[in-house]
């Protein structure tokens, strides 16, 4: 374990338990993420990337394995000061903003939670951090558009200084000249808040765009990790990664016809 | 295309009147389609989805669709009435869907709702009916179609669903299918499956295919001719392989705002709205 990993993951197990048979959906995934680094996990349905994401944040209980922050591990509850310092944004800015609260409510309640005092003045700062100001604050999230509610989901996101952003899916809802938007202000909001980051996506040009390292995952294990350099060149070493970068290229025609 | 279009559109116009005034949610769109892959690409709420619900009558009121032309295989479908639309849809014209989690019923099997257009169309033949929906989902290379036949909804993966999907539309063998985001919903592989089943059908049997999608990559790799559509009009219409050398601005604006895996960018360019691209 290199000393200067932000995120450390080692051995990490996800199993669920339902009425039928258990699902063993992370299986053995290790990585680590420098500080200050974007590290994407990509894969198709049911690979289990956004797992792996859920299980680093806190939202489902790993099976086994370590999950290590500056070299720490976490205890059996995480501390309010460690649940800050990572922040998670959804896929999906429909899904993820209560439909009859407010902007300002929505940001208002993070501050409430961690007990932070000066609401008024944070809420404008992040909103102004994203692009977004005193106009949009007192809206409710039908009064916006995809875009701006994805803003409104990263100021929450970022209203409590985290130094890791967890982003799941980020603007696969979102339309190609929206996505560009929000991308250009994830880089520049990265740079400014040195903010170290995992990005998980099924779109390889979107990862390659944010990140400097990736891995593949699929059916619960990690394929292969590559530099960005290799998903660009597509000359990945496993099978199933060349198959993956191909496919993402677009349709090809079969040579008979 | 030398022989006649299977499907001419003029001045196709659909307007959504409400209390806050009317939508003009389509423009002025022209095109002929002839045996072949045409794409019309474009933004949320640019109207590509309505264009193709237009085609097949399936714009409902307070929508309105007017046109000075809009003819398939020299029929006037202006003054189709509910029946002749009926006979229409499903056998001639098709149309397949976005997602098979909405649009398969859930709570019939896989093989009842693919025999249901046949029987429909052809009352009375349900052994036959049988025989066709499972060659249908031979087609679309379902391994075992004996079981999918029997299967709900829910129990099938979502490239399962929608090959059920391609095939339902498939059995009355249409002329043309209008196919509104098949493959959005799926993962990149088996999105490739799907779009070599609908390849093969359009060179096998001479089918015409509408193929509506906000994804440039797979319309620019998978269709012949491509139509860009902005605010319910079509800015654009180009040679799929010659997309990127598109000359309307907004043309350019979207592939500049798409990540490449070939081109590395600092900062991807945002799509400026020019006022007169309405115009």
């Amino acid at each position: 374990m290199s000393a200067a990993a932000k995120i450390a993951v080692e051995g990490l197990e996800v199993t669920f338990k339902g009425s039928g048979k258990p699902v063993h959906a992370v299986q053995g995934v290790s990585f680590e993420v420098r500080e200050g680094a974007a590290f994407g996990l990509v894969g198709e349905s049911g690979s289990g990337k956004s797992t792996v994401l859920k299980a680093i944040a806190g939202l489902v209980a790993p099976g086994a394995g370590a999950i290590r922050i500056d070299g720490k591990p976490f205890g059996a509850r995480r501390t309010p000061g460690e649940r800050r310092a990572m922040q998670y944004v959804f896929q999906d800015p429909y899904g993820s903003l209560h439909p009859r609260q407010t902007v300002d409510r929505a940001l208002r309640e993070p501050l409430a939670i961690h007990r932070l005092a000066d609401a008024d003045a944070r809420i404008a700062d992040a909103l102004a951090g994203v692009g977004l100001d005193a106009r949009h604050r007192y809206r409710f999230p039908h009064q916006l558009s995809g875009g701006q509610r994805q803003r409104v989901a990263i100021a929450r996101a970022l209203i409590l200084s985290p130094s890791i952003l967890l982003l799941d899916e980020p603007t696969s809802a979102l339309d190609v000249s929206v996505q560009a938007e929000i991308l250009n202000l994830l880089a520049r909001l990265r740079k400014e808040r040195s903010l170290t980051m995992i990005f998980v996506s099924h779109d390889l040009a979107v990862v390659a765009h944010i990140c400097e390292t990736l891995a593949i995952m699929r059916e619960g294990r990690i394929v292969e990790r590559m530099p960005v350099g290799t998903l660009r060149t597509g000359q990945a070493l496993e099978a199933y990664s060349r198959e993956l970068i191909a496919a993402s290229r677009g349709y090809v025609r079969a040579a008979a016809t | 295309m030398s022989e006649a279009p299977l499907l001419e559109v003029e001045g196709l116009d659909v307007v959504y009147s409400g209390r806050d005034g009317a939508t003009h949610a389509v423009r002025d769109v022209t095109f002929t389609l002839g045996r072949e892959r045409l794409g019309i690409v474009g933004e949320s709420g640019s109207g590509k989805s309505t264009t193709g619900r237009a085609l097949l009558g399936l714009i409902a009121p307070p929508g309105i669709v007017t046109a000075r032309k809009l003819a398939f295989q020299g029929e006037d479908l202006r003054t189709f009435d509910d029946r002749r639309w009926q006979a229409m849809r499903g056998r001639r014209l098709s149309m397949v869907m976005q997602d098979p989690k909405y649009s398969l019923n859930p709570v019939r099997r896989i093989g009842e709702q693919i025999m249901e257009t046949f029987r429909l169309h052809n009352p009375g033949r349900r052994s036959e009916a049988k025989a066709r929906a499972l060659a249908m989902l031979e087609a679309v290379r379902i391994r075992d179609p004996e079981a999918v036949f029997r299967r709900y909804p829910h129990q099938l993966s979502g490239g399962m669903g929608q090959r059920a999907m391609i095939a339902m539309m498939l059995i009355g063998e249409p002329d043309v299918l209008v196919a509104d985001e098949p493959t959005s919903a799926l993962d990149v592989t088996v999105q490739n499956e799907v779009l070599r089943i609908l390849d093969d059908l359009v060179l096998a049997r001479g089918m015409g295919l509408i193929f509506i999608s906000h994804n440039l990559t797979v319309v620019s790799s998978f269709c012949d001719r491509v139509l860009v559509m902005y605010a319910g009009r079509v800015v654009e219409t180009c040679d799929a392989k010659a997309l990127d050398k598109a000359r309307h601005p907004y043309t350019r604006a979207l592939l500049a705002a798409a990540p490449s895996l070939d081109a590395p960018q600092a900062e991807l360019s945002v799509v400026t709205r020019d006022p007169d691209w309405l115009a």
